[in-house]
């Protein structure tokens, strides 16, 4: 009953509402958490695929790295905000202005 | 009529913490909110890690993502922004133009997967993944392991000079 038609459902309502808080989120800190929800989506999907196809280990290879990557993105980008957040008083992204041409 | 069984419950509970947690991330009107929201969805895809037969992510995942990128963001969010200020921590913009583009592209992605058009494998009796993906990176994947030890140590060392103070 449950097939992989319904992982691929769940994962792209999931990648849906990720890039729905990357769109409308103007704190930092909130897009932040819209991209981990995108990872996760993309992830997932790939464990769903290679679990289906019968794959034991390219799917959790590609989760594990994923995983990885996403914390060291997670460490800089917050280092990042907590710069901004120094710089400008806020972690607003429509007000970090200074690059606007 | 199909039998209904156990995995099937436990997917659609897991699905419905996921996305409902995910639901709250996005939807919520204070950023601390968002934060422990996005909690139950990590772990609504750690349960379907598990469902998928991947123990080995599924405890990986709550070990680095709850553990650690969820603690980080919740830091982050405390140091940065004041709490009790509804308006200027969480508003929401340009939702108008948001919705369609979402609403379009979910019925776009869907509409890409729907019939029956994978060929599924046969199903093999469950086995735990950890040595086989213990053994895969240290043969097949060995120099993308070694490659993203040394984008953590970069990671670790660049945010070190982007949070450091100048020393007058």
């Amino acid at each position: 009953m449950i097939s992989i038609n319904s992982y691929l459902f769940v994962t792209v309502l999931l990648f849906c509402l990720g890039l729905y808080n990357v769109i409308t989120r103007s704190n930092a800190v909130g897009i932040l958490m819209g991209v981990e929800l995108i990872l996760n989506a993309a992830s997932l999907n790939m464990v769903a695929f290679a679990h289906f196809n019968g794959n034991l280990v390219g799917g959790g290879i590609f989760a594990l790295f994923l995983i990885v990557l996403a914390a060291a993105e997670a460490a800089v980008a917050l280092a990042i905000v907590v710069s901004i957040y120094r710089q400008f008083g806020t972690i607003d992204v429509e007000e970090a202005t200074n690059l606007k041409g | 009529m199909p039998m209904i069984e156990l995995k099937d419950i436990a997917f659609i509970i897991l699905a419905l913490i996921t996305l409902g947690s995910a639901g709250g991330v996005a939807f919520s009107k204070k950023i601390i909110y968002s934060g422990f929201s996005l909690l139950g969805s990590l772990f609504g895809v750690a349960g379907l890690y598990i469902l998928l037969s991947n123990d080995f992510i599924a405890a990986t995942q709550l070990l680095i993502y709850v553990g650690g990128v969820l603690i980080l963001i919740l830091f982050a969010i405390m140091l940065t922004s004041k709490i009790g200020d509804i308006a200027v921590t969480n508003k929401s913009i340009n939702w108008k133009v948001a919705i369609p583009i979402i609403a379009g592209l979910a019925c776009f992605l869907i509409s890409s997967f729907s019939g029956d058009i994978w060929k599924v494998a046969d199903k093999t009796p469950y086995q735990s993944s950890v040595s086989f993906i213990g053994n895969a990176l240290l043969k097949e994947f060995l120099l993308p392991f070694e490659v993203i030890s040394i984008v953590l140590l970069c990671a670790l060392i660049g945010s070190i000079v982007i949070l450091k103070r100048e020393v007058k």
